[in-house]
């Protein structure tokens, strides 16, 4: 029988399916691992309460464990401790980089309401002269900017805390 | 307590889920693609938590209904959602107006329940207050521009408010449930809601240069069921698929 340890790394190969540079470990959204009784148990937690990926990346994950020979698996959904983005691992935040999407910056709290919007640089030149265009992007989880140096229009993973 | 509870948590799920609806038809309507993007994303969150606190709510009331079914084949009288949440879209303004009304009363009062002494309603308050601050700070910012905007858009959302406001009274509605799960902390009081509330949208609104109306006649009865005509239309639509092709999934 194969530990939690081989486990976590079997989940290595399970990608986001809407960021799929992205794997679930990079993500922060795997909270436990255990085996008990011949029981793989994965704890999962959803980044949004409506991000339709959750059950598809739940799908995925017992796919995925079948598939290195481990037949019986349960995907638990947990909502607390909630989701951040301060989850995101290091590894996560360049590869978001590479892929070009602008990675979460540390930012003011939301319910500061007349706050400036954040500043994030571009992902594709660097440049720090950037502009929101949108505070909602092509999923839940981001925002859109473009950068006003090489007009590069990009997702941008929002901070959520 | 599991009773008052079950009412309780639906009266939030139907908030939730109808306003989730009512947003959802902006999709493909809005005025410009930012904003058709950022109505739906918010609708998708709303669908999302009114899924589990639905789930939370068949849990309580253990009759085997699941939440599919509470959702979406129950009759008109048996939603327990705020009337404000069921009033039509209107134009985007009006949207937004019924959207920050909303969304400031939901901040302070998931707030509040994150101490809740039933465990799973803190939880789902954490996961949804996270959303629901971003959700007050895109309506916010709408109320402000809009409202010191233009002539025209001023004009336009000073409307909304001065139609919307009748139903903001009934977001402190109180009645035994309330009062039951008060007693045992599982709700804050919603006079701590209350003031504060009052305070954040004085200040947006004073921002945004728009007046509450004189006229504070308010209404009430979506707590117990009693809906304004917009609701049937809005479940007509909603519930047709499950009601003609019954126990459907996708
Ligand atoms: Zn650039």
């Amino acid at each position: 029988m194969v530990d939690t340890n081989q486990i976590w790394k079997y989940l290595e190969e399970v990608s986001d399916p809407e960021i799929p540079v992205l794997t679930v470990n990079d993500l922060g959204i795997v909270r436990n691992v255990s085996i008990e009784g011949g029981l793989c148990k994965v704890t999962i937690t959803p980044t949004y309460s409506g991000c339709p990926a959750m059950k598809r990346i739940e799908d995925d994950i017992i796919e995925k464990l079948k598939d290195k020979g481990i037949e019986n698996v349960k995907v638990d959904l947990v909502l607390s401790p909630a989701w951040t983005t301060d989850w995101i691992t290091e590894n996560g935040r360049q590869k978001l980089l590479e892929y070009g999407i602008a990675p979460p910056q540390d930012e003011v709290d939301k319910s500061v309401l007349f706050a400036e919007p954040t500043n994030v640089p571009c992902p594709k030149c660097s440049s720090s002269n950037t502009r929101m265009i949108s505070q909602f992007g092509s999923t839940a989880c981001k925002a859109h900017y473009q950068c006003n140096e090489c007009m590069e229009p990009y997702d941008y993973f929002k901070c959520l805390k | 307590m599991s009773k008052a509870l079950f009412e309780y948590v639906l009266r939030l799920g139907d908030d939730s889920l109808i306003l989730g609806q009512r947003l959802s038809e902006w999709c493909g309507h809005g005025p410009i693609l930012e904003e058709d993007i950022a109505t739906t994303n918010i609708a998708l969150d709303l669908i999302g938590q009114a899924t589990t606190l639905l789930e939370y709510a068949a849990h309580l009331e253990g009759k085997k209904r699941s939440a599919d079914e509470l959702a979406f084949l129950r009759i008109d009288r048996e939603y327990k959602n705020l009337l404000l949440v069921e009033q039509e879209n209107g134009d985007f303004g009006k949207t937004i107006m019924r959207q920050f009304l909303f969304d400031a009363y939901r901040k302070l009062l998931f707030e509040k329940l994150l101490s809740s002494s039933d465990e799973h309603l803190a939880a789902i308050a954490e996961k949804s207050l996270k959303e629901t601050k971003y959700h007050l700070k895109h309506s916010s910012e709408w109320v402000i521009r809009l409202g010191d905007g233009t002539e025209e858009s001023h004009e336009r959302v000073q409307d909304s408010l001065n139609e919307l406001w009748r139903y903001t009274g009934e977001l402190f509605f109180e009645d035994e449930v309330d009062t039951e799960l008060k007693g045992s902390g599982v709700i804050p009081d919603v006079s701590d809601i209350q003031d504060k509330w009052n305070e954040l949208v004085m200040n947006v609104l004073a921002e945004a240069t728009l007046t509450i109306p004189n006229d504070n006649w308010q209404f009430d009865g979506g707590r117990v069921g009693k809906h304004s005509e917009h609701l049937g239309y809005l479940l007509s639509v909603m519930q047709y698929m499950q009601r003609a092709y019954p126990n459907m999934e996708w």
